[in-house]
């Protein structure tokens, strides 16, 4: 009972809430990238979580947020301390790839479900005992280098070189782009990578233009990915530039300007609700979100990363009341049943797709989870 | 590999190795004047650029209140000594040569319309950023570092980190997470042989090169320069032939931001900086120090300049270890250091 207490006590200094935090609640523990270099990801996810449902199932929802800095060993302190101390009934988190893959050990060991709003596939694939209890509500890096795939293949490319992040994430865009491009016969002739706050990326262009390859993808992030446009622009490079989902933000076309106009990518049909044809299965939904984000932070402020955090949302929306029917909040068997109620998602319309979920695939979306666009006039236009 | 990708890749070397060269020689004299291994001086890198980027964008930069805030900090300090001591003559001079140019530039910036901000000409917009972020130095000096001149190198060396901490937050505070980029001083390219160059890159080489023979006139023919070489040489020494070490710290801090701003200032058209850039840029400018000793200009310099050519040499021929291969520099050099020079124990140990 004394410890129940002290616990008790812990909460409510945690969260401020002296007599709120009672144990019915639903607590969500939430940690993204909030500052650091993904800080540009983590800022809208932030926003978003803000927005989310306070009431789910006629149960109150607390969400707790933390800032991991966008580094994988706070953002496991983060998870420690959420679940410890918070008695979180499942986590949201986090923004960048390596942090989700750093959260997993602890959520798996302490039986907590854990949603990622990471883009990486190696978050949920190879299905293993510790994947069991993580999901991901982004786009896996596959469903994305399929589209860009399928544009190049379109568009007579033959050849292609990769620059990208020396990290998960650009390796894991490599990976993934190169095991399809491949079985597509499509040659990649140079495989390069920078660091996110590299001032020059000259040699790695100079080698990519000494390929002479018929296209270039930029595997890199937020406002970090212009650079590489940029030089090899300089440079007076003419073939087509494919960036990839993750510079889907106002910030990307505000600091790349005239230099990534032209540019090709793959993004969640969020990004272009509006130029969606009206018997698209995700307009709706993915509207709802544009608006309700919109009419807090202004016109043009919606980015595609604030819709992973909306969609982990939405997966809760449709799973927390399954899981109430049974178990109590803050119990370890309310935290497996939402677990198994989260895989058991079907056809559920979020911002950036449709939820199928089964026990092999943690993720869930098909091929109308993305479109590409392209850069035009400083703003994404969707390709028919 | 043909010689035009060489030359590219020199040319790319050399430009930033230009500016890790300013950063080199900044960290050299505050280190040899005030035994401060300067870390923060990054971040003179980064509030320079995102400063002149917010003024491009007809905002009121948060590095304006930085410099109030502190001043309004030191006058507080040196106004209640000179209170107590009865000294009410230095009143003015302090809370002028604290506070007055930071207010200035606050009226003066809050003044202007929005779009008259952004369409001032960019000599001034540069000298509007220069008179913010370089009184930062000497106020920080003041606060910070002057009333532990005297301790040991380590401590200060805690404290500088303490402050670059302090720093980086106040510049995600300022300027958000995104990354900013300013317009070029001119735009285009001229040819040079086989070579495209940018007008930029020509500036920074030129701005450098005339920064360094600037530095070079101050130490060799002012009597401030040489009251900053004599603290350099021994601090103790320099006390007792009536140079203030407190002004020559002021001093040092105020020069390593205004190279730091400038730098910033410089480099912000050619690459997209961020609160946080500033830290590596400023690392690889602490690479080139340490070749040169922490002691010697002209080889911090160079060494500068090599880190510069070997980041861009490594990043075409093994872009996945560039850093690695750039900071692994530092052993070699250590190494060749602790075996050819003799080690002086420090006075305080």
């Amino acid at each position: 009972m004394h410890r129940k207490t002290l616990i008790a006590t812990l909460i409510s200094l945690a969260s401020g809430l002296a007599a709120s935090a009672a144990w019915a609640d639903i607590n969500v523990g939430v940690s993204l990238a909030a500052t650091g270099p993904a800080a540009s990801l983590g800022i809208p996810e932030k926003n978003t979580i803000a927005l989310l449902p306070t009431t789910i199932g006629g149960q109150k929802v607390n969400y707790i947020v933390l800032d991991d800095a966008t580094d994988s060993t706070t953002a496991v302190k983060n998870i420690k301390k959420l679940i410890s101390e918070n008695k979180v009934d499942v986590v949201i988190g986090s923004s960048t790839t390596p942090s989700s893959l750093a959260m997993m050990d602890v959520a798996a060991e302490n039986e907590t479900p854990m949603i990622s709003m990471a883009g990486s596939a190696i978050i949920v694939e190879p299905m293993d005992a510790k994947r069991h209890w993580v999901f991901k509500s982004a786009q896996n890096d596959a469903h994305m280098a399929t589209a860009i795939v399928e544009h190049m293949t379109s568009n007579n490319v033959q050849s292609v070189a990769f620059i990208g992040f020396a990290d998960a994430y650009g390796q894991g865009w490599y990976k993934e782009f190169a095991k399809i491009a491949e079985a597509r016969k499509i040659k990649i002739l140079a495989n390069e990578s920078y660091q996110r706050n590299d001032t020059s990326v000259t040699g790695q262009t100079l080698k990519i233009l000494a390929a002479k390859p018929d296209a270039v993808l930029i595997g890199a992030a937020g406002t970090p990915a212009v650079l590489p446009q940029k030089t090899l622009k300089e440079k007076g490079y003419k073939g087509a530039i494919y960036q990839t989902h993750g510079v889907a933000n106002a910030d990307f076309l505000r600091v790349g300007g005239k230099d990534v106009e032209g540019a090709f990518l793959p993004v969640g049909p969020m990004v272009v609700a509006d130029q969606l044809a009206n018997d698209n299965p995700v307009k709706k939904s993915a509207l709802e979100y544009v608006k309700k984000y919109e009419g807090v932070h202004g016109k043009g402020s919606i980015s595609s990363f604030g819709g992973h955090a909306w969609d982990a949302g939405v997966l809760l929306g449709s799973a927390v009341p399954v899981a109430l029917k049974k178990a109590q909040p803050g119990t370890k068997e309310f935290r497996k049943a939402l677990r198994d109620a989260i895989e058991g998602t079907k056809n559920l319309p979020a911002a950036h797709g449709i939820f199928n979920l089964s026990a092999q695939d943690h993720q869930g979306f098909d091929q109308r989870a993305r479109v590409m666009v392209k850069v035009e006039n400083g703003t994404w236009k969707l390709i028919k | 590999m043909d010689l035009q990708i060489l030359l590219l890749l020199g040319q790319d070397g050399l430009t930033n190795g230009a500016i890790y060269a300013l950063l080199a020689l900044a960290l050299v004299l505050v280190f040899a004047v005030t035994r401060v291994i300067f870390l923060p001086q990054g971040e003179f890198v980064a509030y320079g650029a995102l400063t002149l980027a917010a003024l491009q964008a007809g905002k009121l930069p948060g590095t304006v209140w930085l410099a109030v805030g502190l001043g309004v900090a030191v006058v507080l300090i040196d106004g209640g000594l000179a209170l107590k001591s009865g000294n009410l003559k230095r009143l003015p001079r302090i809370i002028l040569g604290n506070l007055g140019l930071p207010l200035v530039l606050l009226g003066l910036i809050s003044g202007l319309e929005a779009e008259a901000l952004s369409a001032l000409a960019l000599p001034l917009q540069i000298l509007l950023t220069l008179g913010i972020v370089v009184p930062l130095g000497p106020l920080l000096y003041r606060l910070v570092f002057q009333p532990i001149a005297s301790a040991t190198p380590l401590v200060l060396l805690i404290v500088a980190v303490a402050l670059h901490m302090t720093l980086i937050g106040l510049g995600l505070v300022f300027f958000g997470a995104e990354g900013f980029r300013t317009q070029p001083f001119s735009d285009g390219a001229v040819e040079i042989g086989p070579l495209l160059v940018q007008h930029q890159t020509l500036w920074i080489l030129f701005a450098s090169v005339a920064l360094i023979a600037l530095l070079y006139v101050l130490f060799e023919r002012t009597i401030y320069g040489k009251a900053l070489r004599a603290t350099a040489l021994n601090r103790t020494g320099a006390r007792l032939m009536g140079i203030s070490t407190t002004m020559a710290g002021k001093l040092s801090m105020g020069l390593a931001a205004f190279i730091g701003a400038l730098s910033g200032v410089l480099v912000s058209p050619m690459t997209t900086l961020y609160y946080d850039s500033g830290f590596l840029i400023g690392l690889k400018g602490f690479v080139g120090a340490i070749i040169g000793g922490l002691a010697s200009y002209p080889v911090a310099a160079l060494g500068a300049v090599l880190v510069g050519l070997l980041e861009s040499y490594s990043s075409f021929y093994a872009s996945a270890f560039k850093e690695v291969i750039v900071f692994t520099l530092i052993i070699p050099v250590l190494l060749w250091r602790s075996l050819t020079s003799h080690h002086v124990e420090e006075e305080e140990e």
